[in-house]
């Protein structure tokens, strides 16, 4: 028997869309959204911004001055509209692509070309911003979103969790038992898989036979594929699944059914994997030029508008260049810091040691 | 003064701790109405509930991982891997995500996470059932390494792990669960701290230094020494990570001979680190090279060849005997 395990990777027609990639509102019969013009502005300025925001950090690390950069380029309407479909009181555990979340969560764009910069392993507080850190191995931050949401449950709060990861984190053992446990357990936690198509060079069709979002189903809960390149969708499907978590529904998988334009990240070369082809088809879906189309034949913007949005863009990166250049390298003292909450005998002699030892050089 | 075995004294141990913060939750694998697989949280889900006494999905890394999550949200759990041999699936969230969060979060964020691990071997168990896996987590920055040998450590190392903002692996010696011994129930404030070593034979001719299981057969040795009359000093280690190492090296400078004993492998086990900084700290004190008694490089063996490959008295005291040579 011939097993066609490219199945799960053809154009999906389950696919929730309610802006068409030429800009056309289409209405789904589950979910529906209603913006004001300044919100969907709102949309565009954040889409626009991110893109900017994402593009200067490759640069920066093209010119030496990040040790790598994981591009989001193509993924911002996954990332906006989940992100501003987030209450103030709902917890983020993000990838280490989530630069449009971290954006939505404000956190500053300087602090995640720190962690990058090598300047340090996190950069931000999360409980400022309800937003993680960044989390490396794949799909572990999946059972952390899982057991802050059994947390929330036992505060008896009114809040959510949501769990970031690729169609590669899927594979993982870490995400399937955070299915499990939330599935269990009835956790109020959304997870938010962008599948982005590639992990690294492996195609979806190395990770599954099925979609993915037809995965939640064996574990019990409701999985829905959004057409991962519209932010009205992603935002419009994000918060029903955040309100059923929210009102004890038990979790969602959202499959953002996307793109990753970019490389995996500044130490890869798509070229070696991927047909040039595919990545043409997907720009003709670009998340930001559908917003634009939308908003023109609305009428709901104006050029002065659009260049103006630009104009923030360019000054944005500029202040987000100058931030990083002058960030200064941590004293080498920090090594030591913050490695226990209370005093550690071992650290303690390490630190006088090797401070001894950079004396010795001095004078 | 209440005598109790080992595994009751860390029940109640457990127990005190959940009346005192409502924070500490349990979960583990059958931690729930059976009472765990040693019956050490027996009676704690009939009396705290389901949702602080929390029987998890099989699966260890689930656990740990659950528990880094409740933690950041504010609760203080208290992992139960049912056996030593069965952390590995947990070792990834143990090592890259447990042990670093302090760092990666220059310090804002803390994980007083427990992670409870049955350990050693002289029970006539199965493959996976009998293992020493300390080091690979002493070796991991970030973490505590603790391990009790007796029911009245056990009743306040495991309270003090508790409420340690560190993440704290803590080390059952499962073939001493049964062993009874007069426990203060009240003494948690005057108990010694949990990174802090104890002398528990004071002795003047060598020194050994044994954690867990081997303490006892440390004490055992020591006594039967005494039919030859040396004097042995027998040191409880109980903390792995950090190691007390002023105590240790006061002992070792007063007696100039030391014998580390332990079940895990001696191959790049705990006493290869012992013995490194015992010889830089102690080096114009020691009559002999450090000696090691233990696990050999081999997977542990099948029951019925665990005696030969666990650390007995016979083997404590032919190492004794040979630092005596030098």
């Amino acid at each position: 028997m011939i097993i066609d395990a490219s199945r799960g990777a053809q154009a999906p027609s389950e696919l929730v869309q309610l802006l068409t990639p030429e800009g056309e509102r289409v209405e789904h019969p589950d979910y529906d959204i209603d913006l004001t013009p300044e919100e969907v502005r709102g949309l565009y300025r954040d889409l626009v911004l991110v893109r900017r925001i994402d593009l200067e950090a490759v640069a920066l690390q093209r010119q030496g001055e990040l040790g790598l950069w994981a591009s989001l380029l193509g993924q911002e309407a996954a990332q906006v509209g989940s992100g501003r479909a987030l209450s103030d009181a709902d917890m983020v555990f993000p990838t280490y692509r989530e630069h449009g979340v971290a954006w939505c969560r404000n956190v500053d764009p300087v602090k995640l070309l720190a962690l990058f910069r090598g300047v340090t392993h996190g950069g931000w507080d999360p409980k400022e911003h309800n937003f993680h850190l960044y989390t490396i191995v794949i799909g572990s931050q999946a059972l952390h979103a899982v057991g802050y949401a059994m947390g929330i449950q036992r505060d008896g709060a009114e809040a959510a969790v949501i769990a970031y990861f690729g169609d590669g984190a899927s594979s993982q053992g870490d995400v399937n038992e955070a299915f499990i446990w939330a599935s269990v357990f009835n956790a109020p936690v959304v997870f938010f898989c962008q599948n982005n198509q590639w992990a690294i060079s492996a195609p979806l069709e190395k990770q599954t036979r099925i979609p993915l979002y037809r995965r939640a189903a064996g574990f019990g809960f409701p999985g829905v594929r959004v057409d991962g390149n519209d932010v009205f969708a992603c935002l419009a499907v994000t918060r029903k699944a955040l309100a059923d978590a929210r009102e004890g529904q038990g979790p969602t998988l959202i499959e953002a059914f996307t793109y990753r334009m970019g490389a995996h990240t500044t130490s890869d070369d798509p070229t070696r994997y991927r047909i040039a082809d595919e990545l043409e088809a997907w720009k003709l879906k670009d998340p930001i030029e559908r917003v634009k189309a939308y908003l023109v034949k609305n009428r709901l913007a104006d050029r002065d508008y659009f260049e103006s949005v630009a104009l923030e863009a360019d000054e944005l990166s500029k202040d987000l260049r100058q931030r990083c250049l002058e960030m200064p390298d941590p004293a080498p003292s920090a090594i030591f810091e913050h490695v226990y909450a209370e005093p550690h005998s071992l650290l303690r002699e390490e630190r006088e040691q090797y401070a001894a030892y950079l004396e010795g050089f001095e004078g | 003064m209440t005598t109790l075995t080992l595994a009751r004294a860390l029940n109640e141990g457990l127990r005190k701790a959940m009346e005192e913060d409502p924070k500490v939750l349990i979960m583990g694998e059958d931690v729930g109405k059976l009472g765990g697989v040693f019956r050490v949280t027996d009676g704690l889900q009939k009396d705290f509930g389901e949702s602080r006494v929390i029987d998890t999905p099989l699966a260890e890394s689930g656990i740990v991982g659950t528990a880094i999550g409740l933690a950041l949200r504010g609760y203080r759990p208290v992992c139960e891997i049912q056996f030593d041999g069965f952390v590995f699936p947990a070792a990834d969230q143990i090592i890259t995500q447990l042990a670093k969060m302090s760092m990666r979060s220059l310090g804002r964020l803390r994980l007083p996470v427990v992670v409870r691990i049955p350990f050693g071997g002289g029970i006539g168990a199965v493959e996976h059932h009998s293992e020493s896996p300390e080091v690979y987590f002493t070796h991991t920055a970030g973490l505590r390494v603790v391990a009790c040998a007796g029911p009245a450590d056990a009743y306040t190392m495991i309270q003090q792990a508790i409420r340690c903002d560190d993440p704290v692996i803590f080390f059952e010696p499962k073939r001493r669960y049964w062993d009874k011994a007069e426990v203060d129930l009240d003494g948690l404030e005057n108990a010694l701290p949990m990174d802090r070593a104890r002398v528990v034979r004071p002795g003047t001719d060598a020194t050994l230094l044994a954690y867990g299981p081997t303490v006892k057969t440390c004490l055992e040795a020591a006594a039967a020494a005494e039919a030859d009359s040396r004097d042995l000093e027998v040191v409880d280690l109980r903390s792995l990570n950090p190691l007390d190492m002023d105590l240790i090296t006061e002992s070792v400078r007063k007696t100039g001979r030391c014998v580390v004993v332990h079940e895990a492998p001696v191959f790049s086990g705990l006493g290869a680190e012992l013995a490194a900084r015992i010889t830089e700290r102690c080096f114009y004190s020691l009559e002999a090279p450090v000696l090691r008694v233990g696990g050999f490089a081999t997977p542990y063996p099948p029951a019925r060849l665990e005696e030969h490959y666990l650390p007995d008295l016979d083997r404590v005291l032919d190492a004794v005997d040979r630092t005596f040579a030098y």
